[in-house]
């Protein structure tokens, strides 16, 4: 059974191919894509220890920014929308987490959900700047100096994200294995000696702030492109929740996880809403309760499972590593 | 003489009516072991605690190489030089041996480039050989919570050596072993001081560790030193010896 290691690899295929068989799914595709980069900056903050309750904050943040720079000069591109609503949501992570990573725990994630809804508020309530709760129209950006008509633009986009995807994995899978990634998981297992060790907690907490406040961000600036409209909703606690539910569903060992579990997340949502529109939540619920219940791992978990039982005695990837 | 390394002056602390430091003052001079005794809640891990800015005292300075450190962080103090090792060990528990040895040398080389995975770093045949001089090289990539108290407790001395301090504080370096082992512990602990020429201060109980590892010895009580000086003259005063060991 060999071919349970590719199977990574195999599911990645077929999500970059599946838009072509089936065009109209590029758009769920894209919405989980964004939201699973968002979900990637919950994953960075749980190596701490840490849940963020509202990091849809930085999602809305980045949406806006490219809500506004369309409007304000008549049209951006692309690149640039996504560049701008990254340092946007970073910069915003910066000064935010300058008061945030001070807390742990309850605290820590209240206070990010009482920034959350500060946000929340004023984007709803200064109706004559964000269009209160009716949002903002997006149009659509030029494509790195291409004016591309509505599909071509959407296959485009879903193609970027994933590659933002791919890259973004890259990213936080050597920073959560270089030093200050190891040290971010040592304020989970004992800060006292991460101080002892000449480590100030505080900024490395700040630092992974900075980087999960940028990776929502850049999910953000996706689904305001990809939806054509921004609301407060984007910035809603509920939203915030999703993104650490989906954490939890993909498993937080690992950042793959939070790609498997945004695609699951949106594709059950998708045909549940569709086939079972009373009860989709439920089947939700019923499904995290599962996951927490019997493969507290997330997907991840399950995957890494099966590759032990395929291949007993192999060394598992996460050797020297608990968790 | 040599020069003097750590001067605590006059150090006063109290916690809910209880003196923990009621006017301590103490040098510690340059490449000696110096060993504190003393009763339970005499005040000694106190003062490590305030030597290395985990408590602010109410009263009195502590100064490093002529440098007050008295209101500092404990990670500003330990990049000066000062490490620590603790009475319970403080170790990453989800981590391997090898790991939170690197991380203590990546911490020393403020290594902190983000792609660059942590055990790749070059300090790693170092670690390796820090382990060697405990006798620990066998335990590299296992599991800390899986270890023995005593043996977490030099990793916990050999973390905080892997800083290459000048200065190293060690709370009951053996309180975890057999009193068989004891010695062989601390010989090896003793070579790995010498090796890096690291001046070491070190709480212990046990009067025959104080008299052979030694070269001074300070005695505690409610919060005062009663008396300093070589083990022989110290351990053999009559009023030492009524009030701290209790013979
Ligand atoms: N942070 C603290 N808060 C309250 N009381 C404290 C604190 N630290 C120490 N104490 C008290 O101060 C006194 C001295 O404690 P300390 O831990 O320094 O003793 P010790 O000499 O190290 O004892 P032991 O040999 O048991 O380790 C004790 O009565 C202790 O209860
Ligand atoms: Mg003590």
């Amino acid at each position: 059974m060999r071919l349970v290691r590719f199977l990574p690899a195999v599911l990645v295929l077929a999500v970059a191919l599946l838009p072509l068989a089936v065009p109209w799914l590029k758009i769920i595709l894209t919405v989980a894509l964004a939201k699973g980069l968002a979900v990637l900056g919950v994953v960075v903050l749980l190596r701490a220890g840490q849940v963020s309750f509202g990091h849809a904050m930085f999602f809305a943040a980045s949406a806006y920014s490219a809500a506004f720079l369309m409007q304000g000069f008549g049209g951006m591109d692309l690149a640039v929308l996504l560049l701008a609503g990254t340092v946007c949501s970073g910069a915003m992570g910066a000064v935010i987490g300058l008061f945030v990573v001070r807390y742990r725990y309850i605290f820590f994630g209240m206070l990010n959900l009482a920034f959350s809804m500060v946000l929340y508020a004023l984007l709803e309530k200064m109706f004559h700047v964000t269009g209160g709760s009716d949002g903002m129209a997006v149009g659509r950006p030029t494509y790195f100096g291409f004016e591309l008509a509505r599909t071509a633009f959407e296959t485009a986009l879903f193609y970027t994200s994933l590659v933002l995807a791919g890259a973004a994995c890259w990213c936080v899978h050597r920073f959560l294995r270089s030093p200050l990634g190891e040290a971010l998981s040592a304020i989970r297992t004992n800060e006292t000696r991460l101080e002892y060790l000449g480590i100030s907690a505080r900024r490395v907490l700040l630092i992974a702030y900075v980087l999960s406040a940028a990776l929502a961000g850049l999910g953000g600036t996706v689904i305001a492109v990809n939806q054509g409209v921004v609301t407060p909703d984007l910035g809603y606690w509920i939203r915030s929740g999703e993104f650490v539910f989906i954490a939890i569903l993909g498993g937080a060992g690992n950042v793959l996880g939070a790609f498997a579990g945004a695609l699951v997340y949106e594709l059950v949502r998708f045909y549940a809403a569709a086939m079972a529109a009373d009860v989709w939540q439920m089947i939700l619920g019923f499904v995290l309760l599962g996951i927490i219940l019997f493969a507290s791992r997330g997907f991840v978990g399950l995957y890494q499972d099966l590759v032990a039982v395929a291949a007993p005695g192999r060394p598992g990837r996460e050797r020297g590593r608990k968790r | 003489m040599s020069a003097t390394l750590l001067e605590a002056r006059n150090l006063c602390i109290s916690f809910g009516g209880v003196q923990a430091a009621d006017g301590i003052d103490l040098d510690v001079r340059d490449g000696e072991r110096l060993a504190i005794i003393g009763p339970n809640g005499a005040g000694k891990t106190t003062f490590l605690n305030i030597c290395t800015g985990y408590l602010t005292p109410a009263a009195g300075s502590v100064r490093f190489r002529g440098h007050d450190i008295t209101a500092l962080a404990p990670r500003t103090i330990t990049r000066m030089g000062i490490a620590r090792a603790f009475q319970s060990p403080q170790l990453f528990h989800e981590q391997c041996v090898i790991d939170n040895l690197l991380l203590a040398a990546a911490a020393r080389e403020r290594a902190w480039n983000p792609f660059r995975p942590l055990r790749e770093r070059p300090e790693r045949d170092e670690m390796v050989a820090l382990l060697e001089l405990f006798g620990l090289a066998e335990y590299a990539a296992s599991m800390v919570d899986e270890l023995p108290e005593g043996t977490r407790k030099l990793i916990d001395i050999a973390v905080a050596l892997a800083l290459r301090p000048q200065l190293l504080l060690m709370d009951e370096p053996t309180s975890g072993v057999s009193s068989l082992e004891k010695f062989r512990i601390m010989d090896l602990l003793v070579n790995a001081l010498a090796v890096q020429g690291v001046t070491s201060v070190f709480v212990e109980h046990d009067m025959e560790m104080v008299e052979r590892y030694a070269d001074r010895v300070a005695v505690w009580s409610s919060g005062r030193i009663q008396s300093v000086g070589p083990p022989d003259q110290v351990l053999t005063d009559p009023a030492v010896m009524r009030d701290v060991i209790g013979v």
